[in-house]
Parts: structure tokens; sequence; C-alpha cells
């Protein structure tokens, strides 16, 4: 029976984490800890060149080591498709998918060129660093700066790819212009990182059917992918992750390890595991490194007159990954010439990526740091500058915001940072032999919704499962779940079990894009109301109808009864109504109707904002900077748990610090190989790192933008926080830096 | 132009080298309070031997370098990195890990602090900064949250929970009167 003591959880509770417990006591087991009978160990040999091909591979002395079962190459790998289409997955971009061991070509620098299977980790680990290849090299060029000279305007677009739309004549307002500024700025490629490593986990069930544990954000986008690839039926591929140890877009397309391990439980028809070592965590999908050449102008008021944003971002020599890199500035402020140009540029490395926020985090960013620029040399306070500027509407699409609640984000952040004791010119405030600073940055990002099916089950007892394909990257995906489940039934969240992570559920796209909450609540709510409807109709079998007939908005779900509105003494139980109606269990599985308010509308533009303010101490001597402080105020309407919603933006600011201070992929061009492939040297902050940090969700009602009312969370939190963060370094020190992250050598340099 | 490579020449070596390191040896570990037996090979690190062997997977292998902290558990209640451990160096060591922390159904104080302050969201960090915290504790020199920030530092978390688990940890130390 349902506890009465237990109340019922409502949306916008700020329960804690349905996955927690499991978390906090090491029983989630991610994708390299499940267990399988006769298992091997794939260890991946990488290759030390950046491009030509193998000539020779000298696994002789591996295969000599007791334990080794079988040395996987291009060679001797079983047979694979030949055509790119069986290789392009759910999420993949315009070119010819990478296909490991397919061939002699080395296409990038540690790309996999052999896998080495042996009954202990230990052992296939030796045995891989045995192996001797011998290469035919070609000249390669990994060096960005180098590659733009041929940049190119892509013309097979991505899916879901908005280009830039130009506005008013840009050139001839920005020449006419008097007070303007113009810049180029630097972001270097970033590596996702997540602490888990690539790792899948194939069990050969040995009826034709495998069973793979993969570190992926979409299990279903795996499944279509190794089934197209291995020519498994779909129905013989089931995909599972259960726990994610983070991903930030890493997880989005499949990785090379899942096709390796499934590769090699094919060949040799056993179970395999392959594990990515953290080096080789630096030998796929990434952020593209980017340029933004931004150019700006006002009249004498400060009111814009000119924005010119420029991007190229980097991808792979075989695909064209692009990303909204230039839209962000055009789309944030009024101003009636706008013009932008994105291009792309090929260097020999893997494809780039999807990471968090891709596209904003580097554009909007990067933007926010010319419109610092342009405050400073309109002589005006940068909040006021841009509140001067502020656009109601999206001003590059020129269609409303169904909501943008910018403005109190600035008031309210500004508030609580207190922007107003900032003294305007740099180096004017001090902290004992520290320079104090206080910047600010505004963020954008999109409110995005998919639709999606969910599968709910309720018991009599009020036991509620709810499940769908969908994963939890540690973004609260279950406890969102749970947590709207609950409120649609009146249940405690105790009563609810969230379901995710398996291909076989029902379908769902990939965790990504902030979209999940918006969509699987939505999803979750229409599958429990149907839930809800099925038990109006067992509770009227009930002799005499106690709820005389009543519909679903006439009645109250709490406590496992449903109440009439009218007169709630008049109620019945979940388990009544069921028995009266012969039922065990009442099972729906539901899709919402496509976004709502898209039907006979206007277009209209679905976003979220922040107003990050960030404060900085910086030692003169030592160019060390300190961020001390972080107030963050986001609008993205209703907010379905504050708790995890919090720590999502808080993760996003940390990522954003780094982003700032940290994060740089360092390549020796001469090899064409990340040079700082390992933790100690790709810096990401620590605890010592990270101070205060204040997150404000301010108050933005918009039933329009998704059934619920919800906006994504996700990835709010880095756009334009590195901003903030250089912006007070600038007002600390009086110093621009325009390649990221700010070092202190580059602080130092006079 | 035709070039033999070693991808790491330090790694270079032959079938027969390794015949020493593949002789098993025996030892007793004392893991979460249970007496266990192993004959294991030198080259099998602690980390390996929990995860792989001991299928105490509540230990994270985040680089395999010392370098971010996923597999710090505690032996003799000082907290170590088990990736850095050669197994067989520490025959007849007590070794505590996350799974060895709660007391039945009950939490312990760090993993309920841990759950309420939202200190985790993908997990994978969490057992080693719970672990870290525990080793923190009991050296009993960190008394701030400065301290607390300045000595966790060896533990990374990607997803940024940082100021979370510095209150979980700061509330634990409070609650206990700790130094």
């Amino acid at each position: 029976m349902t506890s009465p003591t237990l109340t019922p959880t409502r949306i916008g509770d700020p329960v804690d984490r349905v996955d927690g417990v499991a978390k906090v006591t090491g029983q989630a087991r991610y994708a390299a800890e499940q267990p399988a009978d006769r298992l091997l160990y794939g260890w991946v040999v990488s290759s030390s060149i950046a491009k030509g091909r193998i000539v020779a591979i000298h696994d002789e002395d591996a295969r000599a080591i007791s334990g080794v079962v079988e040395v996987m190459t291009h060679v001797n790998r079983p047979q694979l498709p030949r055509f790119d289409h069986s290789y392009k997955d759910a999420l993949c971009v315009p070119g010819s998918p990478f296909r490991a061991l397919y061939d002699e070509r080395i296409l990038f620098n540690a790309q996999p060129i052999a896998v080495v299977l042996a009954d202990s980790l230990e052992v296939a680990r030796y045995a891989a660093s045995l192996i001797e290849v011998d290469y035919e090299r070609e000249t390669h060029n990994t060096d960005f700066t180098v590659a733009l000279a041929d940049r190119f305007v892509p013309q097979d677009k991505r899916s879901g790819f908005e280009a830039p739309k130009n506005r008013g004549d840009a050139q001839s307002a920005y020449g006419a212009a008097r007070c303007k500024i113009a810049a180029d700025f630097h972001l270097p490629t970033h590596y996702h990182n997540p602490m888990e490593l690539h790792a899948t986990t194939v069990v050969w069930e040995g009826d034709g059917r495998i069973t793979v544990y993969d570190k992926t954000q979409g299990p279903q986008n795996v499944q279509g992918y190794l089934s197209a690839v291995f020519g498994f039926s779909p129905e013989h591929v089931r995909v599972k992750n259960p726990y994610v140890g983070g991903a930030f877009g890493s997880g989005l397309r499949p990785q090379y390890q899942v096709y390796l391990a499934t590769l090699a439980a094919k060949m040799l028809e056993r179970s395999v595991r392959v594990v990515l070592t953290r080096q080789q965590m630096f030998s796929h999908v990434h952020r593209p490194e980017a340029v933004q050449s931004v150019a700006l102008a006002t009249d004498p008021s400060g009111r814009l007159q000119a924005i010119i944003n420029d991007a190229a971002t980097s991808t792979s020599r075989f695909e064209d990954y692009m990303e909204t890199v230039c839209d962000w500035g055009l789309m944030n402020y009024a101003c009636e010439n706008a013009s932008a140009e994105y291009t792309i540029a090929r260097v020999d490395t893997y494809t780039s990526g999807d990471m968090r926020a891709p596209g904003a985090a580097t554009g909007m960013t990067l933007f926010e740091l010319a419109v610092d620029e342009m405050a400073y040399a309109a002589n005006i306070d940068p909040l006021e500058f841009r509140l001067i500027n502020y656009s109601d509407k999206n001003a590059m699409d020129d269609t409303p915001f169904t909501s943008k609640a910018l403005r109190e984000a600035y008031a309210q952040g500004a508030a609580k940072f207190g922007w107003s004791r900032r003294t305007p010119a740099p180096r004017s405030m001090k902290d004992g032999r520290e320079l104090v600073g206080l910047g600010l940055a505004t963020g954008m990002w999109d409110a995005l919704f998919r639709q999606m099916a969910v599968h709910a089950r309720l018991l009599p007892n009020g036991d509620l499962e709810v499940a769908t394909a969908g994963s939890d990257i540690g973004t609260g995906t279950y406890t969102v779940m749970a947590q709207v489940a609950a409120d649609t039934l009146g249940l405690p969240i105790e009563k609810v079990t969230a379901t995710l992570g398996d291909s076989s559920l029902p379908e769902s796209p990939a965790e990504g894009g902030s979209s999940m909450a918006a969509s699987v609540g939505a999803a979750v709510q229409v599958a429990c109301r149907a839930v809800a409807e099925k038990l109006l109709v067992a509770a009227d079998q009930i002799e005499g109808q106690p709820l005389g007939g009543a519909r679903l908005e006439d009645v109250t779900l709490a406590h496992g009864r449903i109440a009439l509105k009218s007169d709630p003494a008049r109620s019945i139980s979940f388990g009544d109504a069921m028995s009266a109606a012969g039922l065990e269990t009442i099972e729906v599985e539901d899709t919402p109707a496509s976004r709502s308010g898209s039907s006979g509308q206007s277009r209209k533009s679905r976003n979220t904002h922040s107003a990050i303010f960030a404060e900085v101490k910086v030692d003169e001597e030592l160019g060390v900077v300190r961020v001390t402080r972080i107030v963050i105020a986001v609008a993205a309407a209703r907010i379905i748990n504050p708790k995890t919603a919090r720590s999502q933006i808080l993760g996003g600011v940390v990522m954003g610090i780094g982003m700032a201070l940290h994060e740089e992929a360092l390549t020796d061009h001469r090899i064409g190989r990340c040079m700082n492939r390992n933790l100690g040297e790709y810096h990401i902050p620590a605890h010592a790192d990270i101070r205060d940090i204040e997150v404000i969700f301010v108050d933005e009602p918009d039933p329009e933008v998704t059934p619920l009312g919800v906006k994504g969370v996700g990835e709010i939190g880095i756009v334009g926080t590195a901003a903030a963060v250089i912006n007070a370094i600038f007002h600390a020190t009086g110093k621009r830096v325009r390649s990221l992250p700010v070092t202190l050598d580059k602080l130092l340099d006079s | 132009m035709d070039t033999r490579v070693h991808d790491d020449p330090s790694h270079a070596g032959t079938a027969s080298s390794v015949a020493g390191a593949r002789e098993a040896i025996p030892i007793s570990l004392i893991i979460n309070g249970r007496q266990r037996h192993f004959a294991i090979e030198p080259w099998v690190t602690l980390l390996d031997l929990l995860r792989e062997q001991e299928h105490l997977t509540g230990t994270k292998k985040g680089c395999d370098h010392g370098q971010c902290g996923a597999c710090t558990v505690l032996i003799e209640g000082k907290r170590i990195n088990s990736c850095l451990v050669l197994a067989v160096s520490r025959d007849g060591a007590q070794v505590t890990t996350i799974e060895g922390l709660a007391d039945g159904d009950r939490l312990h104080p760090l993993q309920q602090a841990f759950v309420e302050h939202d200190a985790l969201q993908c997990g994978y960090c969490t057992p080693g900064q719970i672990c870290s915290a525990q080793g923190l504790i009991n050296e009993g020199h960190a008394s701030s949250g400065n301290e607390v920030r300045e000595l966790m530092s060896g533990n990374l978390c990607r997803c940024g929970a940082y100021t979370n688990i510095a209150a979980a940890i700061m509330e634990v130390l409070d609650k206990d009167g700790a130094p």
C-alpha cells in the first residue's frame, strides 16, 4: 500500500537524485564493469604517425605471449561493408565516417590500428607494447592556422545546422562609424575527458545475439550503427548504458571502442571488453579549434551600428563537422547591420564534434569578449552597454521569443553580485597585493524539444515504473522522470522506478542538446496521464460508480487514491479501481504530440539565456589568476528540480572556468600528435580552482516553449562563462588576452 | 620513406623478459574487513585486482596514472591512488573501498552528505572523492573550506560538482567536531 506518511512529490521540489545512493555506494555499474563469462580483454594499439599507410605490422612477439588469443588488424579482421552509408550513425556529419582496421590507411595520429585480445588485462597491455609497425609516411598538417588558408563554406550541411543570416550592410556601417573595435579571438582544441574512460563490454550470448554495454549517450544510435556495420539484425543487438560516467558530447556518435569490441567479439565469437586509455581519449572526438574575427561599431550613444562576426572551426580530412558559432551574437543584440561568415578548415586529426554547448560555448563566449572591448571603446559600463543593445526578439531571424527574461537575469545577477560597487577603470580595484577584476558576459542556448516515447506501468499498490531508451549521463534524467511521473499520479517519488539506458525500451533520441528534461518530462507526463485515464475507466467499474464517471480534470490524484475535486471525501484507491476492472497492471506507451504552439502560430525562437558575473583576483607579479566568485542568473523557464538543475549549471560554470584558464590541447605539428594527452598536463579545474558559485534561476513562466514549460539547463552554464572571467581579468589588469586559455605567461608577457 | 617505429621504446621487450612478471605470488589482503587470498602476478595493480578479480567495481579507473584520483581507496586508513600500487607490495594490508564504508543499509555520513548536497552527477569520480574525503578526515589537517579544497585537489570531477563536494565534506567535518 502507498505509505500515507509520504507526501506526493511535485515538479519543482528539490528532491535528491534518485540514483544517488547507487553512485555513492559503488553499486552503479558502468560500461567496463559488467561481468561476462570467458571475457577477453582488448588493448588498442594506436598509430604513431599522423598520415600515411601501414606497410607491415609485426605481431609475432605479441602472439608468442601466453594468454594472447588474437591480434586483430586490418589484415585479418572479419569482412566489413564497403560503402559509407553502412557506417553513418544517426548523428553523423557529411563525409566518410572513420572505419577502424578497415585498410592500411592512416588518417590521424593515434588512430587505432590493432587490438590485442588476451585473457587478462595485463597480458593484453604488455603484448600490445611488443607490436612494431612499419609505416610509409605522408605529409600531414595538423596546424589549424596553416589549414585556414584553405577554409571553405561547407555546402552539404549537417542536420540541424543553421547558417548565419545577414541583415543590412554591415561593412558600410562599420566603415562609416567612428567608434569601433575589431579583433581576432582564438579557442584551442578541447577534449571532453569525461572521468569514465570510453569503454565497451560486448557479451557474446551464443545464440546470434549480443548485449553491448557501451559508454554512449544514445543506446539506440549505437544499436542501429552496430547492426548496419556488422550485419546483425537489430533485434539481435541490445545496447545498454544504465550509468554513464560523463560524456559532454563524446558519447553522441558511436566511438571506435564499441566498433572494435564488437568486431573482435564477432571474429572470436566471445565476449570482449575494450577500454581506452586516458591517452587514447585524446585520439577521437574533440571541440574544434576556432578563430573568430569580430568587428563592432556604435554610434556615440553606444547603440550598435554594425556587427561583423566571422568564424572558422577545424574538421577532419574525411568528415565536415560544423557547428553554429556565428549566429549567437547576431541573434542576441539589436543592430540593423550584421553579417557573418562561417567556414571550416581541414586538418589531419579525427573529426571534431559536439562538446557541451557546441558552437555557443565557442561563438557566444568569443563574441562576449568583443562586446566588452566595444563597451570600453564606447566608454559605457559593460552591463549598461548590453541593456542599451538589448533585443526583445531574435534579432537575426526577426522572430519573437517564447520567453526571454534576460533583463531580469542581468538585474538579479548584478544585485546579488554587487556590480554597482565596481569602479570602471581597469586596475582600479585592489585587495592587498592582488588586483581585483569584475567582469560580465551573456549566455544563450537553444531550448530544444524532441519527441520520444515512454512506457508507464502502474501496479495496484501504487508502484509505478516509467521507462525509455534514453540516457542519464549525470544530468539527472532518472530523477526528472521519476519526479514528473510522481507529480502526474500524485505519488511520492519513492514509489516510482525510472528505467533508462536500454535500446530495447521505447524510442528515445540521444541525450544531448539540453533537450532531455523537457522531452522526457513531457513524454512521462503524457504516458502517466494515459495511465490515469485508464484508472478512471477502471473506477467506473466499481458498483455505484462512486466517482460518478468523473474525468481527469474533475479529480485529484494523491496518496494512491483518486478523489473528486468537488467532494474530496469521495475517493477510491488505485487498487480498488484496478481490482474492480480485473486489472493486475495498467500499462501505457505514449508519445507527446509535436511541439506545442508550432501549429498555425508564427514561428518563434526558443532559447535559454543567462547573465554571468565573475570576480577574479590576479597576483600582479606572478600572473596567477583566481576566480574568487561567480554569480550566474539563468532564465530557463520552469525548473523541474532546482537541486539537480543547479548542479548542471555549476558544472557548466566550472567547465567555463576551465575554458578561460586551463584547457588547451597542445599538438606537436611535426608529428601531428597531441602532446599533453593526460590529465596531469591537459589541465581541467580541480577543487582548489573553484570557489564560490551562486546560481539564480529567474522567474520565466513559458507554457509555450515545451509541453511542460521547461527549458533544458545542461549547457547554458558554460556559454559565456569564460568571457565573464576573461573580461574580469581585463578589468583587473588592463590586459586583453584574446587567445584562450589565459595562462600566466600571456598575462606577464608585456 | 619506410620507417620502423616503436610507439614507446621503453616498453619494448621480448617474450622471455616477461617470464618473471608472470609468476604468481601468494598474498593476502583484508578487503572491507574480509580476509582474501590471492595468487597474483607482480604486474597487477591493486586497482585492477579490485575491479577485475574481486569485481569491486566501485573503485574507478579514470587515468591509470595517478592523475585523477578516481581510484582512491584507503589502505590502513590512508588514502592512496590504487592504480599506482602493485598489489603484491601490500601483502597483509587492510584495504577499504567504497563498498566497505556503509554500515549495512545505513550510509556512511559522507555518503549521506554527498547525496543530500548533490555532490555528484555522473557518479564516476564519486567513490574516489568519498574515500579521499575519509582519508582527509583521518589525517586531521583540514578544518576550513579552503583547506578542504586544497587537500581534495587530487580528485578531479569533470561534471564540476566541486562546490557541493566541499560543502558535503565540510558538513561531516563540522558534525564530527574534527580539528
